[in-house]
């Protein structure tokens, strides 16, 4: 199957992969711990391991572009920041 | 009771699965690989890494057409969630002129965007549109082609005649569903018609109200067919929408990865806004559970 139209790269493929990763490693956590381990943090309602991976991503998406219009191209800062704010969502929220 | 749990189950979701996977998952993924990369058209792709994101973010273009978004939908919620629950709320419950308002406010739900823009650019013409005639016959120079506040008021106007019925149809639905016993009880207690809305029938239609806001939201944050049909995003760029935008740079300058950038910062700040607007609805004022002490 041709796919060149959807013009691949390897910087994208890896950012997929992760990101299937990610839904792969919480189907796995889910399966031995299942529940969704829902809770109340600071955010002062519920959530579950789900939607604090939904949050994790969403902030993580805006580091970047904050990164990106008001520092520069390097990312590897933003997601250092990105990885640290989804623990602390994980801990946290 | 313990629930039946079945994996198996799973395989129902398959179809679904490969319907979002075909109409969403692959062009997002498609989007995403052109957002870093320059094309010239012929299938040939160049690497340009983050250079159109940083583009997109530090254009004024950009912000203004995003601004305008913003103040466009924040008007359209402001005007029809409370007109539909007010109209809702006026409509009557039984009888022969249940199914006569019901097709009326559906009527103009079924018109597709492009002939209610056409509709509203005829109706707005001074020389042969009924509106533009009666307002220049006022004395009122009205001209949505070449005046920016004419413009706006009317792509609000063909938006609120358009959409309305939608927030009206989901209230009006919420509304026939709550059981006659609360009203039974709040006659028995003697409570006005406003307390009536405020602790019976505005707490039922939490669930179709989350709905409508949401999907008002989406579809006003994301318009493009009505204004580029009736203005054509002018006078100017006043009503220029980053829909419009996004398109003139997609299509008319055939510049695709600036376009996949934009469209990927678009849909970011969609997906943010409608999460938390979910997120609140859903939780502020939410039924709490009783906690019982022993």
């Amino acid at each position: 199957m041709d796919l060149s139209w959807m013009a691949w790269t390897l910087p994208t493929a890896l950012f997929w992969i992760g990101i299937v990763g990610c839904l792969a490693a919480m189907c796995v956590w889910e399966y031995f711990s299942p529940g969704g381990s829902p809770r109340v943090g600071i955010l002062r309602f519920e959530t579950t391991r789900g939607d604090r991976l939904f949050i994790s991503l969403l902030g993580s998406a805006f580091i970047h572009l904050a990164w990106l219009g008001l520092v520069g191209p390097g990312l590897w800062w933003a997601f250092g920041i990105s990885l640290l704010y989804a623990l602390v969502v994980f801990r946290t929220v | 009771m313990d629930k039946t749990y079945n994996n198996r189950a799973w395989l129902l979701v398959i179809p679904v699965f490969v319907l979002v996977a075909l109409s969403a998952i692959i062009p997002i993924m498609t989007v995403v690989n052109y957002s870093v990369q320059d094309t010239f058209g012929g299938n040939q792709f160049f690497w340009a890494g983050t250079e159109w994101f940083q583009d997109v973010l530090r254009s004024e273009r950009f912000w203004n057409a995003m601004s305008r978004n913003l103040v466009f939908s924040v008007i359209i919620l402001a005007i029809e969630i409370p007109l539909g629950i007010a109209i809702a709320l006026a409509m009557p419950r039984k009888g022969i002129w249940v199914p006569v308002c019901l097709v009326l406010m559906a009527l103009p739900l079924l018109i597709p965007w492009n002939v209610v823009g056409t509709i509203w650019q005829i109706f707005g013409r001074a020389d042969i549109g009924l509106m533009g005639y009666l307002l220049s016959e006022l004395g009122i120079n009205y001209n949505y082609a070449s005046n920016v506040l004419d413009a706006w008021v009317t792509i609000i106007i063909m938006d609120v005649w358009h959409w309305t019925s939608l927030v009206v149809l989901l209230c009006y639905a919420g509304l026939v569903s709550i059981p006659d016993a609360y009203y039974q009880a709040a006659r028995i207690d003697g409570a006005s018609r406003w307390s009536v809305f405020r602790y019976i029938q505005l707490p039922k239609l939490r669930g179709v109200l989350i709905i409508a806001f949401l999907l008002r939201f989406m579809d006003s944050f994301m318009i493009y067919t009505e204004p580029f049909v009736l203005t054509g995003g002018g006078p100017g760029n006043s009503t220029t929408f980053t829909s419009i935008d996004l398109v003139k740079q997609a299509v008319g300058q055939f510049d695709l990865g600036p376009a996949a950038a934009m469209s990927l910062i678009y849909q970011l700040v969609v997906l943010l806004v409608c999460y938390v607007f979910y997120t609140v609805m859903t939780n502020v004022g939410a039924d709490k559970p009783v906690e019982v002490e022993d």
